[in-house]
């Protein structure tokens, strides 16, 4: 198995057996973002324990890059502080992926991470606001 | 006498594919399935260009020197060539713009300033964006955009046409082709309706002159709009048809040179039409291009170009019911008398977000189908390009309730071996992603 092969194989596990997925109820903050160009979904929930995440699930729609992706981003969430994943680069994302996705399909690979962050500032806006 | 000459002349399509050179190039196991988002250049077409521009390269219309009356001879019999080829009686009514696009808008500028609050624009479900969004610049003075249904089986709802047109219905507009169903629609028909209405009426041919016989006047619509890179033309040049006492009357779209009779401080006149509608220098070299390859397709004959989309289009079809690849769902009529090479489908549902979380709530498991996504990725890693989305129809897709879908689209380079490679690899996609 090439080095590609493997790392399709580890997406399209995600994609097919998706990790997280799912609501959380009484969920500290969730948020539900499209990419517009094809209509892929992602929805974010996320229960915090001070300022680390407890819990992570997301309910989606969409193609294998955005779901799988979704997957993997949930499971890198999981236990790490509110700074750790806003320090998350799309880059960072992108070679744990490590597909030659090509400008369209990275869209959709990033998604998840752009929601998931997108989730987490709002948050800290309101906290701010508090 | 050779009385073969006298039997219906049938090309060689793998001879065809010969002339475009980008196959030579790309390798020949390229297959390129998205021609109704544009098509590849034949080497006249782009000999041609390259030919005004080593030889004859200057501004049309003001220059007194000979390359300049040399170049505007070159665009006016540009002109002339595609005026003939649409079965236009009079070059004058053929407007050169950037695209169907254009002229589109140009049509929903020009028309829309004469329209009143109250009064209706009537389109179909299934238009193409182009054919949407200018209209939708006229709702903010009033004016209404009524939609005519389609069938379940893909074409036209004409009893739902004809009870959406009221005496407030100013202009009709519908695509003679549809880029996502392939409905070749009955637009004569159609055009009586409006016209019996007191209606103008509006074709958007930029699926149906690439590939079939079109005749503007028989067809008897008041203005058809199409693209030059879709019929074998370079990018950057589209016509408007208008019948020429409508044109005359209507108001110019962009102003500037080349449109103007005379210009004072306080006001202009205008030049006499086509020319009041083309302001700033045009693309000459696109013109040129795009009567090379009318003159291209032509030498094919365009009875022999339709005969070819729909055999390739029955194929398909023929194919989809063998191979029967579970899920698949195909859109579009089955009547290939009435369809396009156009093939858009499916693989399992793509429901909606809404329905996608209530039945995440239900505890149903969303996850059986294939994303045009990656369809179209899995495709691409075989050679075959297809396109994958909404085909800038997203009403027609929301309409078919989905969110997206792939499409195939055939022209006159595509052989039987691509419909069959299409499949095989559809097949071998569907199995990856089942496993």
């Amino acid at each position: 198995m090439t080095d590609e092969e493997e790392k399709t194989e580890i997406l399209m596990d995600h994609y097919r057996s998706p990790h997280n997925y799912g609501r959380i109820e009484g969920p500290t903050a969730q948020l539900l973002e499209y990419n517009p160009v094809c209509g892929d979904a992602v929805q974010m929930f996320v229960k915090l324990k001070g300022n680390i995440v407890e819990d992570v699930k997301f309910i989606g729609r969409g193609c294998s890059i955005s779901q799988g992706s979704a997957s993997m981003v949930t499971d890198l969430a999981k236990g790490k502080s509110v700074d750790e994943i806003m320090g998350i680069t799309p880059q960072f994302l992108l070679d744990l992926i490590g597909l030659p996705l090509g400008p369209s399909r990275e869209k959709c690979a990033l998604l998840p991470l752009n929601t998931l962050q997108k989730c987490l500032s709002k948050l800290n806006r309101e906290n701010v606001n508090r | 006498m050779n009385m073969q000459k006298d039997l219906v002349w049938m090309p060689s399509w793998e001879q065809i594919k010969e002339d475009f050179p980008i196959f030579r190039n790309l390798g020949s196991g390229y297959t390129y399935l998205d021609s109704a988002a544009t098509s590849q250049k034949p080497l006249s077409v782009i000999n041609a260009i390259s030919d005004f521009y080593l030889y004859h390269n200057s501004n049309v219309h003001r220059g007194i020197y000979r390359l300049s009356e040399e170049a505007t001879e070159m665009y006016d019999r540009s002109r002339e060539n595609v005026s003939r080829f649409i079965g236009s009686s009079d070059p004058r009514q053929i407007v050169f713009v950037r695209n169907a696009t254009e002229a589109l808008n140009l049509l929903s500028y020009t028309l829309g300033r004469e329209l009143v609050r109250g009064d209706e624009i009537l389109i179909t479900i299934m238009e193409h964006h182009s054919n949407i969004v200018p209209w939708q610049f006229l709702q903010d003075r009033g004016i209404k955009l009524v939609y005519a249904d389609i069938k379940p089986d893909g074409t036209l709802d004409l009893d739902d046409l004809q009870s959406k047109i009221s005496p407030r219905t100013r202009i009709v507009s519908v695509t003679h082709v549809s880029n996502v169903l392939g409905t070749v629609n009955p637009v004569s028909e159609i055009g009586k309706i409006a016209h019996d209405n007191g209606s103008k009426f509006i074709v958007d041919g930029a699926q149906s002159v690439p590939h079939m016989p079109v005749d503007v006047e028989a067809l008897g619509c008041d203005f058809m709009a199409f693209s030059g890179h879709k019929m074998l033309g370079p990018t950057g040049i589209g016509v408007l048809y208008g019948r020429k006492e409508l044109l005359e009357s209507m108001h110019p779209f962009m102003g500037g040179g080349e449109m103007i009779s005379e210009v004072y401080m306080d006001h202009s006149t205008w030049a006499d039409v086509p020319e009041k509608f083309e302001a700033g220098t045009p693309d000459i070299a696109g013109a040129i291009g795009l009567s090379a390859a009318v003159d291209y397709l032509r030498s094919i004959g365009m009875d022999n170009v339709m005969k070819h989309g729909r055999d390739l289009i029955r194929l398909t079809l023929e194919i989809e019911e063998e191979e029967n690849i579970p899920g698949l769902v195909s859109y579009g009529p089955r009547d290939t008398e009435i369809r396009g090479p156009v093939y858009s489908f499916s693989i399992g549902d793509i429901p909606p977000f809404a329905i996608n979380q209530a039945l995440t709530d239900d505890g149903i498991g969303v996850g059986a189908s294939i994303h045009p996504h990656d369809v179209a990725s899995s495709l691409d890693a075989s050679g075959i390009a297809v396109r994958s989305g909404h085909h800038c129809a997203m009403p027609l897709t929301h309409r078919l309730n989905t969110v997206a879908t792939t499409r195939a689209s055939y022209y006159i380079y595509n052989t039987e071996e691509d419909v069959r490679k299409l499949f095989s690899s559809l097949k071998r996609t569907a199995e990856v992603y089942s496993r």
